[in-house]
C-alpha cells in the first residue's frame, strides 16, 4: 500500500512531544527510583510466585472478557431493542468503579451473603465461595468486560452498512457474514483490547488481593506498594517495575502482530441496518445473552447505588470541594491525554509497519506502569528543585493525562487508520492538504472516537487516587481521597455516598463528552 | 486549557502563601486522622489557639508511608513533626537518622507499659482484637485456638502485613503469643480466613456487610458503634492468650525549622486539650486519660488479661521472620 499520509515535521514533533512524555512518565520515573538509594535486597522467591501469579491471572482475565465481549458486542449492533443507547453508555460504570467499592458491589451479590448466596442457601444448598482464583477473574471480567465490548462494538460499527446490504443481497446467511465481514473485522479489534484489558489487570492490587483470598493472590504490583512503602526498598521497586514494563512490550509485540487492519471498502456512513441474525435461534442466543451480561455487570452497579442513595442528602461538607477539584483535574486531564493520542495516532499512521507497531507498543507503558513508582519517581525528580505541593494539580493533570493515553490511543487509532486510507486518499486526489484535508476529511470521521476517548479518559481521571497521594497539600483532597478518608474514620454511609457522587460524575462526564463527539452524526 | 492549569497552579501557590505570616507548624500525618471525623479539625483549632501559629496537618497515606515519605524527602522535608507511626515502626526512623530527641520525656502517662523512648512520645493507643456481631455470632471464640476449633462456616477477614498496618499488628500478636509455634497456628487458622485485604477500610466494609463473621480490627472499634451510632451489636471477642498492642507516636524532625514549636506541640498532644479528643475520633485509648476519664461507653469495651507488644528494637528483628512464616503458611 503507497505511503499516502507521510511523516510531515508537524507530525513528527507533535507526536515525538507525546512520546517523550510519556516515557519520561514511565521508564523515565523509573529511573528516577531506582538509582535515588543503592541498598538492595534483589528479588525473592515469593517476588516469583507474584510475577506468575499475575500474568496467569491476567491472560486468564483478558481473554475470557474477549471471549464474552464479543458475541455480546455482536448482539448490541444487529439488535435494536428499548434501552439499547443505556445499556452502551452504561457499559462505562464498572470500569470506573473505585477498587473498594467494586469489591464491595461484588461481594454483595457474589459473596457468601451475597444476593446469590441467600437465594442458594434459602433452597437448602451450600453458598458460594469465590475466593481465590475464581474471585479474581470473576472481578477482572466485571472490571474489563464493558470495556472489550466497547471496543469491539467500535469495529462492528465500523463496518460499512453498504456491507451488510450486499451481503443479504447475495443471500448470506448468518456464519457466511460472520466469515466475510465479522472475522476480518474481529482480527483487527481484538488483539488491541485483549491487550489493553491484560495490562490492567498486571496492575491490579486491591481487588486481586481482596477477592483472591490471601498471599497466593499477590500481584507484582502488592510487591512494589510493600518495597515502596513498608521497605523503604527503592531499587527493588524499581527493579518489579521494569519486570512489569517487559512483561508490557512483550505481550504488546506480540499481540499486536496478530492485528491485520481490515481492508473494507469505502461505505456512505450510512446508519447500521442489518439483514442476518434473523434466525430463531440467533434472536434467543442474543436476548438470554444481554440479560445475563446485563445482570453481571449492573446487578453489582445498583447495590453501589442502593447502598449510596441514603446518605446522599447528609454528605460533609468535604465532599463538595473535593468534587470540584476532581472534576477541575478530570477535564484538562481528558483533553490533553486525547491530544496527546491524536498526536501519537497521527504519527503511527505515517510510519512504516514494523516501526508503527513498536512506538504503538511504547504507547501502551503507561498502562503497565505503577501509579507508585510513577508517583515516586516524580517526587524525586521535582522535590530538589520545586516544592511537590505547589506542582500538585498539574503534576496530577499531567499524570492522568498520560495514563489515560493508552485508552485514548487504542479507541483513535482505528479510526484515524480508516480515515487516512479510506477520505485521506480522495481528499489528497482532490489536492486537499493539511488543515483543510484533516477538517473535510478526517474530523468528520474521527471525532466520534475522539468523543468515545475523552470520555473515558474524563472518568478514569475521576477515579484515579495514585499520585494525588503523594503530592496533595495541606486542605487539598481530590473525590477519591476523600472517600477513602472517610472510610479509615469508620464513615462507611459517608463514604458509599461519596462513592455514588464519584460515579455518577465520571458517568455524566463520560457521557458528555462521548455525546458530544456523536452530535451531527447520524452514525450510531 | 493551558489557562486553566496555570490558574489551577497559581491557586495552589496563593493558598499556601496566604498563611505566611503567622509561624508555620507542618505536622505529616495518615488520612484518617485529618478527616471531618477525625482529630484533625479539633486538634488543629485547639492548638492554634494556644500558639498563635498555623497549624498544617498533611495526610500522607496511612501509617506506613509516613515514614516513607518522610525518608524520601530527607532533610528537604518540609515536615517539622510526623504523627502516626507505631511503634513496630519506630526503629526504622530511629535509624533513618532523620529524627531529633524529645526536648523532655513525657511523664504520668495511661500507656500500659513503661515509657523509654526519648525519640517518639506516645498519643493514642489500642489492643488488636477481632470484632463481631454480637445478634449473629454465638460461640464467640475466646483464643486463637477457639478460633482453630471453631465451626467450619466461621470466617475471618484479616488485612495483608505488608500493606496494612492492623495486619502487620496480627502478625506480631500469633508471634508474641507462640513464639516457638507461630507457623503452625497460621497454617491451622487459614481455614477460618476469608480472604485477606490491602487495608483495614476494606475488610471493615466487608465485615460490616456481613460478608465475614470476625474482622480484625480494635477493642475500642464497638465504642465507635455504640457512642457514634448508639449500636449495641459489636463486640470485641477476648483473647485468653492476650491482646497485642499499637503505641501509636509522633516525633520531631532534626531538619525542623521550628524547633521550640515543635516541641510545644509534642508537649500540648499529651495534655487534655489533645487527648480528650482522641477517644471519640481517633477511637483508641488516649496516652494520658482526660481529667474527666473516658467517655461514657468506653467502660463498656472488654479489658485484655494480658498487653502484649515488644520492643521496637525486637519488632524491627521479628518482622521478617514472622512474615516469611504467616507467607508460607498461607499460601500452601
Amino acid at each position: 500500500m503507497p505511503n499516502l499520509s507521510a511523516t510531515t515535521p508537524f507530525k513528527l514533533i507533535t507526536g515525538g512531544a507525546a512520546l517523550i512524555l510519556l516515557l519520561i512518565l514511565t521508564i523515565g520515573t523509573v529511573i528516577a527510583v531506582g538509582t535515588a538509594t543503592t541498598f538492595n535486597q534483589g528479588l525473592n522467591p515469593s517476588d516469583w510466585a507474584a510475577i506468575r501469579f499475575t500474568l496467569i491471572q491476567a491472560l486468564t482475565s483478558a481473554a475470557l472478557s474477549v471471549i464474552i465481549a464479543v458475541p455480546t458486542a455482536r448482539a448490541l449492533a444487529r439488535r435494536q431493542f428499548r434501552g439499547r443507547h443505556i445499556m452502551v453508555s452504561l457499559l462505562g460504570a464498572p470500569f470506573i468503579l473505585p477498587a473498594i467499592v467494586a469489591v464491595l458491589g461484588i461481594v454483595s451479590i457474589w459473596g457468601r451473603s451475597g444476593l446469590i448466596s441467600d437465594g442458594l442457601t434459602a433452597l437448602g444448598a451450600q453458598p458460594l465461595n469465590i475466593y481465590g482464583f475464581t474471585g479474581v477473574v470473576l472481578a477482572h471480567v466485571f472490571f474489563n468486560l464493558p470495556l472489550a465490548t466497547r471496543l469491539i462494538l467500535q469495529g462492528w460499527l465500523a463496518i460499512p452498512s453498504e456491507h451488510f446490504r450486499l451481503a443479504a443481497q447475495l443471500g448470506f446467511s448468518t456464519s457466511d457474514v460472520n466469515r466475510q465481514l465479522e472475522r476480518p473485522m474481529l482480527r483487527s479489534t481484538i488483539p488491541g483490547a485483549f491487550l489493553l484489558i491484560f495490562l490492567l489487570c498486571i496492575t491490579s492490587f486491591a481487588v486481586a488481593l481482596a477477592l483472591g483470598g490471601g498471599p497466593k493472590a499477590t500481584t507484582v504490583e502488592l510487591a512494589i506498594y510493600q518495597a515502596l512503602r513498608f521497605d523503604f526498598d527503592l531499587s527493588k521497586a524499581a527493579i518489579l517495575a521494569m519486570i512489569q514494563f517487559y512483561l508490557c512490550i512483550v505481550t504488546a509485540l506480540v499481540t499486536l502482530r496478530f492485528a491485520r487492519p481490515t481492508d473494507f471498502a469505502l461505505g456512505l456512513d450510512l446508519p447500521p441496518k442489518r439483514w442476518d441474525g434473523t434466525e430463531r435461534g440467533a434472536r434467543i442466543f442474543d436476548t438470554t445473552l444481554l440479560f445475563a451480561v446485563a445482570f453481571f455487570l449492573f446487578a453489582p452497579l445498583i447495590s453501589v447505588i442502593l447502598r449510596g442513595l441514603p446518605p446522599l442528602l447528609s454528605l460533609p461538607t468535604q465532599v463538595w470541594p473535593a468534587l470540584l477539584n476532581s472534576v477541575s483535574i478530570a477535564i484538562p486531564a481528558a483533553l490533553i491525554a486525547t491530544l496527546l493520542a491524536t498526536a501519537l495516532a497521527a504519527l503511527i499512521t505515517s510510519l512504516s509497519k514494523r516501526t508503527a507497531t513498536f512506538v504503538e507498543s511504547i504507547g501502551f507503558l503507561a498502562l503497565a506502569a505503577s501509579p507508585f513508582v510513577i508517583g515516586t519517581g516524580l517526587f524525586i525528580l521535582i522535590n530538589p528543585y520545586f516544592d511537590p505541593f505547589k506542582l500538585a494539580l498539574p503534576v496530577t493533570v499531567a499524570v492522568n493525562a498520560t495514563m489515560s493515553l493508552p485508552f485514548a490511543l487504542r479507541i483513535i487509532l482505528p479510526a484515524l487508520n480508516r480515515a487516512e486510507q479510506n477520505y485521506g486518499r480522495l481528499g489528497a486526489s482532490l489536492g486537499m492538504t493539511g488543515f483543510t484535508l484533516f477538517r473535510l476529511a478526517i474530523w468528520p470521521r474521527i471525532k466520534r472516537s475522539l468523543g468515545f476517548a475523552t470520555g473515558l479518559a474524563a472518568a478514569l481521571s475521576m477515579g484515579d487516587l495514585g499520585v494525588i497521594a503523594l503530592f496533595a497539600p495541606p486542605d487539598f483532597a481530590t473525590l477519591p481521597l476523600t472517600m477513602y478518608r472517610l472510610m479509615a474514620a469508620y464513615q462507611m454511609d459517608a463514604a458509599a455516598g461519596t462513592a455514588l457522587v464519584l460515579v455518577a460524575t465520571s458517568l455524566a462526564l463520560f457521557w458528555a463528552f462521548d455525546r458530544g463527539g456523536r452530535i451531527d452524526h447520524h452514525i450510531r | 486549557m493551558k489557562n486553566l492549569i496555570l490558574a489551577a497552579g497559581l491557586s495552589a501557590i496563593a493558598s499556601l502563601a496566604g498563611a505566611q505570616d503567622k509561624p508555620v507548624l507542618t505536622v505529616y500525618t495518615y488520612d484518617s486522622f485529618v478527616s471531618d471525623w477525625g482529630p484533625g479539625p479539633a486538634v488543629e483549632k485547639a492548638f492554634e489557639a494556644t500558639c498563635a501559629c498555623d497549624l498544617q496537618l498533611v495526610a500522607a497515606g496511612d501509617g506506613a508511608s509516613l515514614l516513607s515519605r518522610v525518608q524520601l524527602e530527607g532533610a528537604r522535608t518540609e515536615a517539622d513533626i510526623i504523627l502516626g507511626i507505631d511503634t513496630n515502626l519506630t526503629a526504622r526512623a530511629k535509624a533513618s537518622g532523620l529524627f531529633a530527641p524529645l526536648s523532655k520525656m513525657p511523664s504520668a502517662l495511661d500507656v500500659p507499659v513503661d515509657w523509654t523512648d526519648d525519640t517518639f512520645a506516645p498519643f493514642d493507643w489500642g489492643y488488636f482484637a477481632f470484632v463481631y456481631d454480637n445478634t449473629k455470632l454465638k460461640n464467640v471464640p475466646g483464643s486463637f485456638q477457639d478460633l482453630i476449633e471453631a465451626d467450619e462456616n466461621l470466617k475471618i477477614v484479616i488485612q495483608d502485613p505488608r500493606s496494612s498496618t492492623p495486619g502487620l499488628g496480627l502478625l506480631m500478636w500469633v508471634k508474641t503469643a507462640y513464639p516457638e509455634k507461630a507457623d503452625e497456628i497460621w497454617a491451622a487458622l487459614s481455614p477460618r480466613i476469608l480472604t485477606v485485604t490491602k487495608g483495614w477500610s476494606e475488610a471493615y466494609g466487608m465485615f460490616l456487610e456481613g460478608e465475614a463473621d470476625m474482622v480484625l480490627s480494635y477493642t475500642t472499634s464497638p465504642a465507635y458503634h455504640l457512642i457514634a451510632e448508639e449500636d449495641n451489636t459489636k463486640s470485641a471477642a477476648s483473647f485468653s492468650e492476650g491482646h497485642y498492642m499499637q503505641i501509636e507516636v509522633a516525633g520531631k524532625l532534626k531538619s525542623t525549622d521550628q524547633p521550640e514549636l515543635a516541641d510545644a506541640f509534642i508537649d500540648f498532644m499529651t495534655s487534655d486539650g489533645f487527648q480528650s479528643i482522641i477517644p471519640t475520633t481517633n477511637w483508641m485509648y488516649p496516652a494520658k486519660f482526660p481529667q474527666d476519664g473516658l467517655p461514657k461507653g468506653f467502660e463498656t469495651l472488654i479489658t485484655p488479661v494480658d498487653s502484649l507488644i515488644v520492643s521496637d528494637t525486637d519488632a524491627e528483628k521479628i518482622r521478617d521472620e514472622a512474615l516469611a512464616e504467616w507467607l508460607t503458611a498461607l499460601s500452601r
